[in-house]
């Protein structure tokens, strides 16, 4: 009987265990290293809302301008990123500075 | 979300940024390609696992860990999200999963009505992104730059999509069904992530929704409390936090089957490195891959006593026939022996006992499999990296 009640207590238990709602928290973002400066201020404006800047950091080096020409692209035409014309040039150098460019520096 | 609520949306993730502090080199790894250091990062349910990004989240398994059996661990799972605004909170008590759309009567079911009501089943089944091994690419091309550690078999525990779908009972005329998560876009002009199956597919009774993964509830990061299952193909269409079901009388023209996620339409899947495809269709199966585990490039081992060998193989659902070993760079091959078989959705687990003169040795791997489909010799391209199935190779040293 003792056990029995046991184990009823434990279904209970389990069943309170599986009902309760399940929370995420997001990490915090970090500002990577390569764009914590003033130059990299416009990446951080103009990228920030959607996503962390990791993904920008962890690109292939040395990809060249219109590498980051054609991602600023698809980031405003197709996912609709409002990056002001008159800012392409400048974001394009920025993002190119964002990677490492030797590509000696890490194998 | 409007465009005075994104203004304000970017103000405060602005100021919620913080500069990184150095990260200690001591919890981060150095994957073997340009650019390849990535911290070891820690989210909640998981072991430190790679990071490749933080918002959403992306995190990649160690490789080692494949080494330690054919099941990933629920903790080291990989994780892979396109869209940064994820559920916070998730009750199981209220959480619905709905099946609509061309069906005679929609459903909506709770979990308890899901795990009660219909047969329950289970398959082992690795689920792999589309871009698993991008970074090895040559040349390289964008996207999430992944070594080889976004994918993972595990032992999902749920109900056949199949059966479901005969509950609501399918119209005639149906030709597709879609697939929607709890994950959303950040901004409206960006498209929520919504894939489709084929009806017959969807309806082949292997495809699941499931809650439990190797004995144990999702973990949040893998989608909790529902996701779709589709074994055999692309973790693209394993959809996470699945809660909206749709039958459809066309072929879905949403942008992630439309425009994203479509690779060469050609035997290969592949084009000259640097140039586009002329047609393209939705990625669908696995092409098939197999690893070495038990070593890893620059190991040094034992001139003249058999040196023990393990790996995986998998594919698209063929199963595995067999796995060979050249210990001299692919001109003499071996046949591997063959571990448990936990069906043929599975890794598949190889051993080898290798025998190397004093030297150095490039050791490869290929495995065949049933329908007779094995690993190309040199790598096969596409622009956005998908499918790389090369035949595997490791440095060696015999001393």
């Amino acid at each position: 009987m003792r056990r029995g009640l046991f184990l009823i207590a434990l279904a209970v238990l389990g069943g309170a265990a599986m009902a309760r709602p399940r929370t995420y928290t997001l990490p915090t973002d970090i500002v990577p290293a390569r764009l914590a400066g003033p130059q990299a201020e416009i990446v951080v404006n103009n990228c920030a809302g959607c996503h962390s800047l990791d993904y920008i950091t962890t690109q292939p080096p040395a990809k060249g301008s219109q590498f980051w020409r054609d991602a600023i692209n698809k980031m405003a035409t197709v996912y609709g990123a409002p990056v002001d014309p008159a800012d392409v040039d400048a974001l394009t150098v920025a993002l190119q500075n964002a990677v490492p460019t030797d590509q000696g520096d890490n194998h | 979300m409007n465009p005075v609520n994104r203004r304000h949306f970017i103000a405060q993730v602005s100021a919620a940024l913080v500069v990184a502090p150095e990260m200690a080199r001591s919890e981060s790894v150095r994957l073997p390609f340009a650019n390849g250091d990535r911290p070891l990062v820690r989210l909640p349910q998981k072991r430190p696992l790679i990071g490749l990004t933080m918002r959403p989240p992306q995190l990649e398994t160690p490789f080692p860990i494949f080494n330690e059996g054919v099941l990933t661990p629920n903790d080291a799972f990989f994780v892979r999200y396109h869209l940064s605004d994820l559920p916070t909170k998730i009750d199981p008590v209220t959480f619905r999963l709905s099946i609509g759309g061309h069906v005679g009567a929609p459903l909506s079911l709770s979990l308890t009505q899901l795990k009660r009501d219909f047969p329950v089943q289970e398959i082992v089944a690795v689920n792999q992104c589309s871009g698993n091994s991008r970074a090895f690419s040559d040349p390289r091309v964008g996207g999430g730059q992944l070594g080889n550690g976004a994918m993972g078999n595990a032992r999902w525990r749920g109900v056949s999509l199949r059966a479901l779908l005969d509950r609501a009972g399918v119209r005639a005329g149906a030709s597709q069904v879609t697939f929607n998560g709890l994950d959303a876009p950040p901004v409206d002009a960006i498209p929520d992530f919504i894939k489709a199956l084929d009806i017959d597919h969807a309806r082949d009774g292997d495809v699941l929704i499931a809650w439990a993964m190797n004995g144990a509830d999702l973990p949040f990061l893998n989608g909790y409390p529902l996701r779709l299952v589709v074994p055999g193909y692309y973790g693209t269409y394993w959809i996470k936090h699945l809660h909206e079901i749709n039958v459809i009388d066309r072929q879905y023209d949403g942008y992630w089957m439309k425009t994203a996620y479509r690779i060469p339409d050609n035997d290969c899947h592949c084009v000259v490195p640097g140039q586009r495809p002329d047609k393209t269709i939705p990625i669908g199966r696995f092409n098939i891959r197999s690893f070495i585990t038990s070593h890893k490039a620059g190991d040094v081992v034992a001139a003249g006593p058999v040196v023990p060998m393990r790996g995986i193989a998998f594919n698209g659902g063929s199963g595995i026939a067999s796995v060979q070993l050249s210990i001299n760079g692919g001109r003499d091959w071996q046949d591997a022996t063959l571990g448990e078989d936990q069906g043929r959705y599975s890794f598949r687990e190889w051993r080898f006992a290798g025998t190397f003169p004093k030297g150095q040795h490039d050791v490869k791997v290929r495995a065949v499999g049933a329908d007779g489909e094995t690993q190309p010799s040199g790598a096969l391209w596409q622009p956005a990296g998908y499918m790389r199935n090369v035949v595997e190779a490791v440095q060696l040293e015999a001393i």
